[in-house]
């Protein structure tokens, strides 16, 4: 103690200070200050939160208000979760190009970042269903059970084998057989417009790949051989009989009766 | 009188020459020749293209044995305008469909441009028979009369006459083989018994509890313990939930619970199962003929044929947080039946 005060005066002793008050500063720093990925992490995704703002602001806004809150033009949608927005963007369906029965699906207008952008942002405003990830709507589940599940509560409105049919009012239930995997897990999962929801509660987790597994199993098979008429039964069978075949029956009766030159 | 043949330009036949007749048989057309009458050249075309056809449905049915033989039955191809389809299938069906079908054109393109076209006059015969026909006849079934000893045996003739008459009524009794009638079966559904009023998920049988269910969600339910799969055709109901502010009347919020309702979903128009459910416009059509219920409003019928409105089942939750049905459906749910009494 007695050497270390007595060299209190020594010229380097204000730089020796110096040096190890900065020490102690740096250490305390780098022990308390959040760790550096995690603070690029935070960056990404306040970045892609940031971009989707600005996607929102210009393309989404005008109809579905300036924070999501819904406008006379649109509804709300904070709350709705990253899923909906991805199903909706996704597919094409948002933005709306013309006001009729339902939004189709077209074209999308954003590239897959974009929209995971935008779904970002919207989930950032107040929660709701993540996207799914590839692992929960891979189509390895349970075929049996998926079909047995589609035909109780999916068939009705989307044929048997996922054809898709009319609704009312010009709504309609869109053809699954195209459909990409993860955009029915979410619509399931969020009811699109008419669309009832399938919560987590009623059809599970293990039950939504069970259906997916079923779509995608059903419209991978081959067609038995022939016309297959769209694949929807006795509507389109009936007008191709009482139209094509019995228009070549009724030529064929007139060239048995023509009178031969 | 003659019959039989008479070749074309048959003016003045015996028959047609009534005495006094305001129209007189105008006689055949004229019978112009074909190309292939005056033509050997397109006569000889003609022939070649009747043995094109034929040789074709040869050569077709000898594919149809090929690819009967050969295909594997697994096997599929893509073909233009009718996407991937079953390679054997498509093959036989090209196959035997073109061979029976080549049969089919060559012979009628042989009979219109080869065989003879000259037009003739086959006059019918009268139908009557001869008078000695006739007495014939007659003489015959008199004497099987005589030889089957009716005449003498009064017993055979009277008893044969009542086993007749009365065979009839094997065919009439077994009609009662189209029963029992009902009785009260049609009126009630498996929910008017108290140890079947938990509902469970229609797939896997699980309770519900409120809290699985989003705004906007429908699922399929059924009573628990089903005894035969004939009471899921009755008993089977829908659950949906509603944002309970939408829900048009207090009375209906009070047969759900939170927003939750359950409705038969069993058509009150023929008894198809329901589950065209619109969730923005809380309605329910019926995919076979497009009855259209608002379950917003006690399941009213809004458009299409059904004559009743959509059975509501008063729900609520037990115990333990699981939904149970209150009680069995106020009316019978499904078709009207004969003896139901108000429609």
């Amino acid at each position: 103690m007695k050497r270390l005060s007595a060299r209190r005066r020594h010229p380097l002793a204000g730089l020796v200070v110096l040096l190890l008050a900065l020490g102690a500063v740096g250490g305390l720093y780098s022990a308390f200050a959040p760790s550096g990925t995690a603070e690029a992490a935070d960056d990404a995704s306040s970045l892609q939160i940031q971009e989707g703002k600005g996607l929102y602001i210009t393309s989404c806004s005008s109809c579905h208000g300036l924070n999501a809150e819904g406008t006379s033009d649109g509804p709300e949608i904070a709350g709705l979760g990253a899923a909906a927005v991805d199903f909706q963007v996704g597919t094409g369906r948002m933005p709306l190009q013309s006001r009729e029965g339902q939004a189709p699906a077209k074209k999308q207008l954003f590239t897959e970042e974009e929209t995971v952008a935008i779904a970002a942002y919207v989930a950032s405003l107040a929660g709701g269903a993540p996207i799914p990830t590839a692992e929960q709507y891979a189509a390895d589940g349970d075929l049996q059970e998926g079909g047995e599940i589609f035909r109780t509560n999916c068939a009705s409105c989307h044929n048997f084998i996922g054809k898709g049919g009319a609704l009312t009012r010009g709504k309609y239930a869109p053809n699954l057989t195209g459909s990409d995997p993860k955009h029915i897990y979410e619509a399931m999962l969020t009811g699109p417009e008419s669309m009832p929801t399938f919560s987590d509660g009623v059809l599970t987790p293990e039950q939504k790949k069970d259906v997916i597994t079923y779509i995608k199993t059903i419209a991978a098979e081959p067609d038995p051989g022939g016309y297959a008429a769209g694949r929807i039964g006795p509507v389109t069978e009936g007008l191709l009989v009482w139209t094509v075949v019995i228009g070549a029956l009724i030529g064929a009766a007139v060239w048995l009766g023509a009178k031969p030159s | 009188m003659s019959y039989g043949i008479d070749t074309h330009g048959g003016h003045g036949t015996d028959l047609a020459q009534v005495e006094g007749d305001p129209f007189a048989d105008p006689g055949l057309p004229h019978h112009t020749p074909r190309r292939t009458d005056i033509d050997a050249r397109a006569a000889n075309r003609a022939e070649r293209q009747v043995a094109g056809l034929f040789g074709l449905s040869t050569i077709l049915t000898i594919g149809f044995i090929v690819a009967f033989v050969s295909i594997d039955k697994e096997d599929t191809m893509y073909v233009v305008g009718l996407g991937t389809i079953n390679s054997l299938n498509f093959a036989l069906g090209v196959t035997l469909g073109g061979s029976l079908l080549c049969i089919g054109f060559g012979a009628i393109h042989w009979a219109r441009k080869l065989m003879n076209a000259e037009e003739i006059v086959d006059y019918r015969h009268p139908m009557k028979s001869s008078p000695e026909d006739t007495a014939d006849a007659l003489e015959l079934a008199k004497q099987g009369v005589a030889d089957s000893a009716l005449p003498r045996r009064k017993l055979i003739w009277t008893s044969l006459i009542g086993a007749m008459a009365l065979f009839p009524l094997a065919p009439v009794i077994a009609l009662r083989d189209l029963g029992p009638l009902p009785h009260k079966k049609l009126r009630g559904t498996l929910w008017d018994k108290p140890e079947h009023r938990e509902i469970v998920h229609a797939n896997d049988e699980r309770r519900l509890k409120p809290s699985d269910f989003a705004l906007g969600t429908m699922i399929s339910a059924k009573p628990n313990d089903l005894e035969s799969l004939e009471d899921l055709a009755k008993a089977a109901i829908v659950l949906i939930k509603i944002n309970p502010q939408e829900i048009r009347s207090k009375e209906l919020a009070d047969r759900g619970y939170r927003g939750i309702l359950a409705y038969s979903k069993i058509c009150p128009h023929a008894g198809c199962p329901l589950g065209l459910y619109e969730d923005e416009t809380h309605h329910m059509l019926c995919p076979c003929h497009q009855s259209t219920f608002d379950l917003a409003d006690f399941g009213r019928v809004v458009f299409g044929p059904s004559a009743r409105n959509l059975p509501t089942l008063a729900i609520t939750v037990d115990d333990e947080g699981f939904l149970v049905a209150k009680g069995g459906f106020d009316e019978p749910v499904g078709p009207t039946f004969f003896e139901r009494g108000d429609a």
